[in-house]
């Protein structure tokens, strides 16, 4: 263990035994002896060694760590992919609603009509944008909603006398979707990118046969760019009986404007964390919903929440159940019903925008990013680092640091680090792989027009200041709570638990 | 203009002329026309912040939370009390807005309560690697199920009927595409039974307590899956760990188990977390993100997501897992109640547990028409035959105000009337003699209503 500034202990190693936040409330039932409850033979020897600590020091302690984090309700984070858009301060309230927080999951759905209701809705809600009928809103995240996408392919093949054995994914694709292939246990092929930034049509034409079960694709993909031959697309695939998966990563930048059901795909997943503002929380919880076709929904995961025309007691008013008599189910994938918590606060954003509103966050998303890139120019920053493609982009949009690396010896990495130094969290790194110091940029539709301005400046000044010193940016950051960190010790030699 | 924007009509003009286009409609010049939506999306326009809290209050209004009744629901998510500060905590923004942690210099202290929350689950589960969470406890049962497959590749998973039918289904739904088959192993006497295990076995699955509320004697278990090769995955109940031997003293590889427990709310089943810790022969296999401490340049300690060449983002269709979002949140919701339950409290808790868990074991078994499924030694949990429909004698109870458990007959139609009773420390002994008076007048009155019939 490291030797550490107070700021920096554990917690740890701030406890002293005798020490204690908890009291436990009275035993008020006649006690007997331990042993006869629980065998000795079953119970451990020694408690396990959790910290022991009064409140004041645990509150203490989380929130100095707090202050050792950046985080979106403090500044510009523009990382790509990730849609860091501003997380409205009434979901947290009203998911603390006793009704919403304190419902247990087994409760009877009779009495458990507003959380169900809410869930109808909110599918229906999804199945409108994403132009597809039936929602399942089980899936925890948006790999996990992948998964569900894989399995309900194979489900869909499978009662088709089909065996299928490969799913084609493009060299852009988020790692996410090979490793979900990998995990359906299906075989990965890869499908390349043309000059423009798009799925190349004829390395998929020579790659689809029916022996492929599915392609997933991202659109916009992950170059911030929309797939101008969709249609084209959707035609191969379906033209050899596979599937065609929709990953909903960048679902924000087209709301209101097209739907992946009206491109031809079959199945969808949502990000709720993303798009429908669940906030990230440091990495999760999220929330993974999927949208499916006609002839997917069979195989939807089981519960599915559903409306009744009655209650079944001669009531007349709507009735929302669960169903789980769904023969061709492809199961689980969770426990219970999904994450109800996400649920109330994206259903409430949905309330709050509306379809107009919608249509303009993706609008303003899309602008803002175009301006963005648009402002660079102006700095000059796309001199040391072009756009990977010269398009208008979508909400997203990539840049390569290979001149800037090779001109003035800063590597993407670097500029990422200087960064910090200004207080804004750096962009997506290195991904997209297929381009060189990859930069991908997603402002979002809540940032200002003054924020972006700022931030091409700031970019021009970090490349301005690298021309005189590169040093500066190469040893960079400085006043962050620590500086770069050895990841590769770190892995060679894994600590990963305090000792005790 | 909503009110999370701030695009004004002169930021557009303004905006759009430093890109060279007229209009926001050009900006969308690749999508083909064809595809355009041509209408407005068929949703309800947009309300005022006030008018959302009043709609979502009015639907918050329609559920029966455990505020609303005296509930002894259980069955793989509990009534516990969560301390003020876990809320105070988690909603500082520091905590609740950022993303994943990759960029460590600005992430330090999500990455320490990421490391802290890895120390305590290690400490719970008695196993040396614990990852930072994943998404909850029946997909963490499969989740180890796909590590003992990487790691074991024999054809066939032996699971308890022991396990939660959430985790059973789960692992059922996953296996289909590892081309795996996943056999069940029979309960006798309350515990699990476990067939002759051969070599084609990659692991036995068991709870801890089982979903009956039994504890499982581990180390036996883990024994006959040692002696055929296999891995033992056990699903563990967090809190019961404070008193149980800990899976890995048991000889269990891998620990799982639903987070919920540990300063987690209900809401109505998640997001919660799940834990997920094994042994260091395992550890780059595991799934999900790994703290891990290291130096900066200055030689100040600091931490880093690690082991990363296990993970989706570097290793793609190699990777051993897909999880990417997870609950990180949660967890350290996690790990604040467990610094504040402390070394002793979470003794103290399991034990009250126990003692009013025994109380009300022994009151309700002396009921007319009801007995216990099973005598095994309970913690807070245990399942209760009655001698009439569980469905009315549940009804019967909630007309008293209270909910006197889950019954058994969906998952467990061997079992016929079961039901299945959790005591948090948050049902004091008036509610379990409300609960007793209800249980006793409901199946009373049910045996009374079917004899009239009969």
């Amino acid at each position: 263990m490291i030797g550490a500034a107070d700021d920096q202990l554990t917690i740890y190693e701030r406890s002293k035994p005798g020490r204690r936040a908890f009291v436990a409330p009275p035993l008020d039932v006649p006690e007997r002896p331990l042993d006869e409850l629980l065998p000795p033979n079953l119970r451990r020897a020694e408690p396990p060694r959790l910290p022991e600590v009064a409140e004041p020091e645990i509150v203490r302690h989380f929130n100095r760590l707090s202050k050792r984090n950046f985080d979106l309700d403090t500044g510009f984070y523009p990382l790509g992919s990730c849609t860091m858009k501003h997380n409205p301060k009434l979901h947290e309230r009203v998911a603390a609603l006793p009704g919403h927080a304190k419902l247990h999951p087994l409760q009877d759905p009779r009495r458990a009509q507003g959380a169900l209701e809410l869930m109808w809705r909110l599918q229906e809600s999804l199945g409108e944008i994403a132009g597809l009928p039936h929602v399942s809103l089980q899936p925890s995240a948006g790999s996990h909603g992948e998964l569900a996408g894989v399995l309900l392919t194979r489900a869909f093949h499978e009662d088709h006398g089909e065996n299928r054995t490969k799913v084609l994914t493009p060299d852009t694709a988020h790692g996410t979707n090979p490793a979900t292939v990998t995990m359906a246990g299906y075989d990965v092929v890869h499908i390349g990118t043309d000059e423009h930034g798009n799925v190349d049509l004829d390395d998929l034409r020579a790659k689809a046969n029916d022996d492929v079960a599915c392609l997933m694709l991202t659109n916009p993909s992950t170059l911030g760019l929309f797939e101008p031959g969709i249609e084209e697309i959707a035609e191969i695939v379906h033209g050899v009986g596979a599937t065609l998966y929709y990953d909903g990563a960048n679902l924000n930048a087209i709301m209101g404007i097209c739907r992946p059901g009206d491109m031809g795909f079959d199945i969808v997943h949502f990000n709720l964390h993303k798009s429908f503002t669940q906030p990230h929380g440091g990495g999760g919880p999220g929330a993974g919903p999927i949208a499916v076709s006609d002839r997917i929904e069979p195989y939807l995961p089981r519960p599915q929440v559903v409306r009744r025309d009655t209650d079944g007691n001669g009531g007349s008013a709507p009735y929302y159940d669960l169903d789980y008599d769904r023969p061709k189910s492809i199961g689980r994938l969770r426990g219970f019903q999904g994450n109800y918590g996400v649920f109330v606060r994206s259903y409430a954003y949905i309330r709050s925008l509306g379809a107009s509103g919608l249509r303009e966050v993706s609008e303003v998303a899309v602008l803002n990013a175009n301006y963005l890139l648009a402002r660079l120019r102006r700095e000059g920053v796309l001199d040391l680092l072009p756009a990977a493609y010269e398009r208008l982009c979508m909400h997203e949009f990539v840049l390569s640091g290979a001149p800037m690396k090779r001109e003035l010896h800063i590597k993407t990495l670097d500029l990422a680090k200087r960064l910090l130094d200004f207080g804004v969290h750096p962009p997506t790194v290195y991904f997209p792989l297929i381009v060189d110091e990859a930069l991908l940029i997603e402002p979002t539709e809540t940032e200002t027009k003054e924020t972006l301005d700022r931030f091409a400046e700031i970019v021009a000044e970090i490349l301005r200041e690298a021309r005189e010193d590169p040093d500066v940016a190469l040893s960079a950051p400085y006043t962050t709570p620590v500086r770069r960190l050895d990841e590769a010790a770190a892995a060679r030699h894994p600590v990963l638990r305090a000792p005790l | 203009m909503t009110r999370y924007t701030s695009a004004t009509d002169d930021d557009r003009r303004a905006m759009l002329a430093e890109i060279g286009v007229e209009s926001i409609e050009e900006l969308f010049a690749d999508i083909p026309d064809s595809l355009r939506l041509g209408r407005p999306l068929a949703l309800d326009e947009g309300l005022s912040e006030q008018e959302v809290f009043e709609e979502l209050r009015a639907l918050a209004a329609r559920n029966v939370s455990t505020e609303d009744e005296v509930s002894f629901l259980g069955a793989g998510m509990y009534d516990h009390y969560i301390p003020a500060l876990v809320d105070s905590i988690i909603l500082r923004s520091e905590f609740l807005t950022p993303y994943t942690p990759y960029q460590p210099e600005i992430s330090q202290g999500g990455l320490a309560a990421m490391f802290e929350y890895q120390t305590a689950i290690s400490e719970l589960t008695g196993l040396p690697i614990s990852n930072a969470s994943v998404y909850e406890g029946p997909s963490a049962v499969a989740a180890a199920g796909y590590v003992a497959k990487l790691a074991r590749g024999r054809e066939r998973f032996v699971v308890s009927r022991g396990v939660h039918p959430h985790s059973r289904e789960v692992l059922r739904t996953l296996a289909r595409g590892w081309r795996m088959e996943v056999v069940e192993a029979p309960l006798k006497g309350g515990v699990t039974e476990l067939p002759e295990l051969d070599q084609g076995v990659s692991a036995v699955i068991v709870q801890q307590p089982n979903f009956l509320g039994a504890v499982e004697d581990l180390s036996a278990l883990s024994g006959l899956a040692k002696h055929a090769g296999a891995l033992t995955i056990c699903s563990c109940d967090p809190l019961s760990l404070a008193l149980l031997r800990s899976p890995g003293e048991c000889g269990v590889d891998i620990a799982v188990g639903e987070g919920q427990p540990l300063g987690n709310r209900l809401d109505y089943g998640g997001p919660s977390f799940g834990l997920f810790a094994a042994t260091e022969e395992l550890m780059r296999r595991m799934p999900g993100r790994i703290a891990g401490e290291t130096r900066d340049l200055d030689g100040k300690r600091g931490f880093v997501l690690t082991l990363q060449t296990r993970e989706q983002h570097i290793r793609r269709e190699r990777a051993t897992s897909n999880i990417c979002t997870a609950q990180a949140l949660n967890a350290l919701a996690g790990v604040i109640y467990l610094s504040w339950l402390g070394r002793r409290g979470i003794v103290e808790l399991a034990e009250l547990m126990v003692q009013r868990t025994a109380y009300a074991r022994e009151a309700l078994q002396a009921v007319d028409g009801v007995s216990l499924l099973h005598e095994q030694p309970v913690v807070r949990e245990f399942a209760l035959a009655l001698e009439a429909p569980v469905d009315q004698v549940i009804a019967r109870c909630r007309e008293q105000g209270v909910n006197p458990g889950y019954a058994l007959a969906r998952d467990y139609p061997e079992l016929g009337d079961g039901l299945l009773v959790a005591i948090t420390e948050q049902r004091t002994r008036a509610d379990i003699d409300r609960l007793v008076k209800a249980l006793g007048s409901a199946v009373a009155a049910e045996r009374t209503g079917s004899e009239v019939r009969a």
